[in-house]
């Protein structure tokens, strides 16, 4: 009766395990949207990019002599985000090549999930963009022609209407142009509690405090809501930043992430060449997250606060 | 001064391979990083830093053995600066005459071949504690050792990031005799990913090919023959070695009192 055993006493249900199938059910409408939207060849790059995902854990997994660690479905997540983020007519091979590079350079050779410095996904479509820019830039298909909006904005030209946009009835890559299936997959994540909105939130507020200042139109809502819309920042707001591994501990070092990530995305977007700069600053910002972390660490309880003595 | 380390009396030859392979200054002493990164986008780049450098090592190898008793302890670092710059000048300027598209590829990291720390490094470890004839064997083991990794880091990164080797685009002449062969009007086109001929995949292609030469040391390792045990009268692996430099390495014998030789003994 007495007889206790050692803590934690009371355990959630919350595995690795269903957090990723949270995570793959709440990115399933901007898939179907992205399919939907993009025929039949994004469907095959989702599924391609998915299956070299898993099955090359699994091979590293079995060649490593390593205990099988595709049941967590954190390599679903990566293979399924990476597919978001390539135009809807890349060949195949191309998400062969990322899924490949995401899992064995990214993630695996640093030790597996949970080790790894940087989001995968994001690891990977920058070495694609870097290494194939013409095809990871193209994003013409039979529904749209010509450039992101994001692109035509910086180029001075027309953009869709607000309302395309938000629907998602744009160019772009597969899964990053409709805005209500990404929130709708964001609300069910942050309903089941699986991310909370400190690192999205800072990070579009800041974004749009940043484009406010420097943009040069001013309090233009119009220029605003498509910036927030007609690019990447949705996908990669709630579902890249917030992942565990690669962002901050700390509840304070969350809001300084997501504050850097909306001011570097700023600077990209607006003083850089190409008109989109989500995934390079989630990437630089996943550099960043240890000395975060080290600054924002917290006191422990009863712990004073030693003060800077005056010297 | 009677002590004579037996390793001194390896041959040449020992010494010789000793850089060429179980002290390969790039893959195992990690050293001339900045050329190895840098200047190794082809082949052909990788091959004429590598025999720039081997040139400029076993000249500066040979002044500074012979010279080891005459330069003061104190100045060392300055002297050995000034001699390896007036062979790196003389490099350049016959490089600048002779082969003028190398001179142009490799561009600045020629004359930063003298602060290349294997020069320095070989300068200062091996050729002023030891013989002339030790020593050139020396430049040139390391040399080539060198001159081995970046040009098979520069194949590598050419034949990903350019679909050629030495300028010969293999991989499309390979996909076009496989195409004509399953009967495709159109060839398969490689497409390059040239990432590789940028500066991260130097790092990609060096750590890949560290990582199998560390696997081939293993294999051996467990096959009974020890690879790490360098013959240099060190008994440990280069890699955990805590002493900069192997200091030890060689004793000159007959190093004149305060001389760069005689400092390092005791």
């Amino acid at each position: 009766m007495l007889k206790v055993s050692s803590n934690p006493h009371i355990r959630s249900k919350d595995t690795t395990s269903r957090i990723m199938q949270y995570v793959v059910i709440a990115l399933l409408p901007a898939t179907v949207f992205g399919v939907f939207n993009f025929g039949l060849n994004a469907l095959l790059l989702v599924l391609v990019t998915v299956a070299t995902t898993v099955l090359t854990e699994y091979i590293y997994d079995r060649c490593m002599k390593k205990k099988i660690s595709i049941g967590d479905f954190s390599a679903v997540v990566t293979g399924l985000l990476l597919a978001l983020n390539l135009p809807p007519k890349a060949p195949l091979w191309i998400g062969v090549i990322g899924g490949v590079f995401a899992i064995i350079v990214v993630k695996m050779l640093f030790g597996g999930l949970g080790q790894n410095f940087m989001n995968p996904a994001l690891g990977a479509r920058c070495f694609l963009i870097i290494s194939f820019t013409s095809i990871m830039t193209n994003f013409d298909c039979d529904a749209y022609t010509g450039a992101t909006p994001l692109a035509a904005i910086k180029a001075g030209e027309g953009a869709p209407g607000l309302l395309d946009m938000v629907i998602g009835q744009t160019a772009g890559t597969i899964g990053e142009t409709s805005m209500i299936a990404l929130l709708i997959g964001a609300a069910f994540l942050l309903a089941m509690k699986v991310i909370d909105l400190r690192v999205p939130g800072s990070y579009i507020l800041s974004f749009v405090v940043f484009i406010l200042l420097f943009s040069g139109r001013g309090l233009d809502p119009v220029y605003i809501l498509s910036q927030l819309a007609g690019g990447g920042l949705m996908l990669g707001a709630f579902f890249m930043a917030t992942d565990y591994v690669t962002r901050p501990i700390t509840k304070n070092g969350q809001y300084v992430f997501g504050i850097f990530l909306g001011i570097m995305t700023g600077i990209f977007r607006i003083f850089g060449p190409s008109a989109e700069g989500v995934s390079y600053a989630i990437i630089i910002g996943n550099l960043l997250v240890p000395l975060i972390e080290k600054v924002t660490k917290p006191t422990a309880f009863g712990k004073k606060k030693t003060k800077k003595e005056a010297a | 001064m009677s002590e004579v380390n037996s390793e001194a009396k390896q041959g040449s030859m020992e010494v010789f391979f000793n850089g060429l392979v179980k002290e390969n200054p790039t893959f195992v002493l990690a050293l001339g990083m900045c050329p190895t990164l840098a200047v190794t986008t082809s082949a052909v780049n990788g091959l004429g830093m590598g025999l720039t450098t081997t040139a400029v090592l076993v000249l500066s190898n040979a002044i500074i053995s012979l010279l080891r008793h005459i330069i003061p302890n104190r100045v060392r670092i300055p002297a050995f600066i000034v001699i390896v710059a007036s062979f790196v000048t003389m490099v350049e300027l016959l490089l600048e005459g002779f082969i003028p598209s190398l001179y142009s590829a490799l561009g600045l990291y020629i004359p930063l071949i003298v602060v290349n720390c294997i020069i320095l490094g070989r300068a200062e470890s091996f050729a002023s504690k030891n013989p002339v004839i030790p020593s050139i064997f020396d430049g040139l083991g390391m040399g080539l050792g060198f001159t081995v990794a970046l040009t098979a880091i520069g194949a590598v990164r050419e034949l990903l990031g350019a679909g050629e080797f030495f300028g010969v685009p293999v991989i499309n002449k390979v996909l076009g005799g496989i195409s004509s062969m399953i009967g495709r009007e159109e060839p398969i086109e490689y497409v390059p990913i040239s990432i590789f001929v940028l500066a991260p995949g130097a790092f990609f292609v060096l750590a890949a090919l560290t990582a199998l030469q560390n696997r081939v040391k293993r294999k051996m390792r467990e096959k009974g023959q020890n690879a790490d045990k360098i013959q240099s009268g060190c008994s440990s692996d280069c890699a955990s070695c805590s002493d900069g430099g192997c200091a030890h390495r060689f004793v000159d014998v007959d190093g004149a009192p305060g001389s760069v030789a005689d400092a390092k003994k005791e």
